[in-house]
């Protein structure tokens, strides 16, 4: 069975910073991958070039055996990759229901009254039913996180992309969001987890793989790779340049 | 004192059509951030296209509007999909300088095709009749149902833009576009959307400028003018506001027109100018996000 999604030999750079380095990532259907890494290791890039926003200079994306690699990011989302922001992205000046709609109707192609139930639905999940009616922009951090996840899982995603839900929030605040991500992961979603709060990463994921330089330099069970050599190596401070 | 409400019910229903100008610029800024200086221009090609249907068809101009609109919709979608998309990005001036030329391509195919001759479109009675609603105080049927459509044309884009999906694209879209791609949406076709409304309401208002009073190829930008004042006069964003911006710029300049015949535009770009100055945000602003 081909990968849901792959990466192969993507490599980005902007002007002289390189953020992808030949990068090559796998990843099964059903599968959650943690990925940490320093503060411009090129994480956030890597979804960027997943899901179209970001061009790569080099290399392929394949969305479940297909190249995708020249595809809009409208038409990826309709094939189910969604992504999340680490700084929430909501339609500030439409409702909370409106944000959801939008994204339920349009990556799905699917007509609005068709929706409506689901998006109720969702919003009963990620509890944020009580401002459905809330103009998104007022909204506090935590919900706006909560509607970011709502929008992505809204457009019916076969593959999740978070780009640090946990940061910013309290040890409480990211218990239920951890809660919830398991249970989308527990409905065969692939996910994949950009962190720096890493026991959430480790509560979730079944793989853990370390980017820096724009490289992958760790990659496999998520308790042997958090006690590695490379991470130690990056994470104390040796290597200063990151 | 009747002799003024009489004026100023002019002014009110004239500033119905200069809503109609505003209505379909604000549309285009607010989605795409584009500023359309042939949008003057495609006023008076709607006008021509239905002088074109009336004459070769034998249609009355308000009918025509069954054509007109749908026309003018069509040459929006292409325009949007072949041209200006490929000017759209972060910077604001290729478009600009886009439709700049187009305005000035639409200005000389006209005087070509048309010559430069003034054109009225011909609505028969509907013209001169007129009612009187207190004593002393007089309305034209044609002013006033131009007023009524545009009232409804607001009413009607405001309701699109709240209640329909279409509505809630151009929200998104205009909100985030790059989000927007990323939940499905296709931005091009939303763009080409709102180009194609936008040149819908264009058809209308050239219609009843057209059976209103004489044009010819050249009266575009003056048009793209009262649009933009009526426009930044009621507050970006707002279609009520537009509507009330027009409103107001009519007012001003009928009663300019009532004091010295001369001042009619003058009396418009002062109120608009004074507005400006107090109240850069326009009168009636949407709540920003």
């Amino acid at each position: 069975m081909a990968p849901i999604l792959a990466l192969e030999n993507i490599s980005k750079r902007f002007g002289a910073v390189v953020v992808a380095d030949g990068i090559d990532l796998s990843l099964n259907e059903g599968e959650a991958l943690g990925i940490i890494g320093p503060n411009g290791a090129g994480k956030t890039t890597l979804f960027g070039i997943a899901t179209g926003t970001v061009t790569p200079d080099a290399g392929r994306v394949l969305f479940d055996g297909k190249d995708i690699t020249r595809l809009a990011p409208e038409g990826r989302c309709r094939l189910g990759l969604a992504r999340s922001f680490q700084i929430p992205q909501p339609f500030s000046g439409m409702t909370v229901f409106e944000n959801v709609v939008v994204a339920a109707a349009f990556g799905n192609n699917e007509r609005e009254a068709a929706v409506y139930d689901r998006c109720a639905d969702l919003l009963e999940r990620c509890a944020l039913a009580a401002k459905a009616n809330k103009r998104a922009g007022g909204l506090t951090l935590l919900d706006r996180k909560r509607l970011e996840l709502a929008r992505a899982l809204a457009t019916k995603p076969r593959v999740l992309l978070l780009d640090e839900v946990a940061g910013g929030l309290t040890e409480h605040e990211c218990a239920t969001l951890i809660a919830l991500i398991k249970d989308v992961r527990a409905e065969g979603v692939t996910i994949v987890w950009i962190e720096h709060v890493v026991h959430a990463l480790l509560a979730t994921v079944d793989r853990l793989a370390v980017l820096h330089g724009g490289k992958f330099i760790a990659s496999g069970d998520p308790h042997k790779v958090i006690r590695s050599a490379e991470v130690a190596e990056i994470y104390m401070g040796i290597d200063a340049d990151a | 004192m009747t002799e003024w409400l009489n004026v100023i019910l002019q002014g009110v229903l004239i500033g119905g059509l200069y809503a109609m100008f505003a209505a379909g610029l604000s549309l285009i800024f607010g989605v795409m951030r584009l500023v359309n200086i042939a949008h003057g221009d495609l006023i008076v090609l709607a006008a021509y296209v239905a002088l074109m249907v009336t004459q070769t068809l034998g249609l009355d101009p308000l009918t025509s509007l069954l054509l007109v609109v749908p026309a003018m919709a069509i040459i929006g979608y292409a325009l949007q999909r072949l041209l200006l998309n490929r000017t759209l990005g972060d910077d604001l001036l290729p478009p600009l300088l886009v439709t700049f030329g187009l305005s000035i391509i639409i200005q000389n195919g006209l005087l070509e095709l048309f010559t430069a001759d003034s054109r009225k479109l011909q609505a028969g009675a509907v013209e001169t009749m007129t009612y009187q609603i207190g004593t002393g105080i007089w309305v034209g049927l044609l002013p006033f149902i131009q007023f009524a459509v545009a009232v409804a044309v607001i009413a009607a884009l405001q309701m699109l833009f709240y209640r329909t999906a279409l509505g809630r694209a151009f929200r998104a879209t205009s909100d985030d576009q790059s989000v927007a791609q990323l939940m499905g949406l296709d931005t091009r076709h939303v763009f080409a959307m709102a180009m194609a409304l936008s040149l819908a309401v264009v058809a209308i208002a050239g219609v009843f400028l057209a059976v209103r009073s004489n044009f010819d190829p050249a009266i575009g930008p003056a048009r793209l003018i009262f649009g933009f004042e009526a426009v930044i006069i009621g507050g970006l964003g707002s279609m009520w506001g537009t509507l009330a911006g027009g409103v107001i710029l009519g007012v001003s300049q009928a009663i300019g027109a009532q004091i010295d015949p001369g001042w009619q535009l003058l009396a418009g770009h002062i109120v608009f100018l004074v507005i400006l100055a107090v109240r850069p945000q326009g009168l009636f602003p949407k709540v920003s996000g």
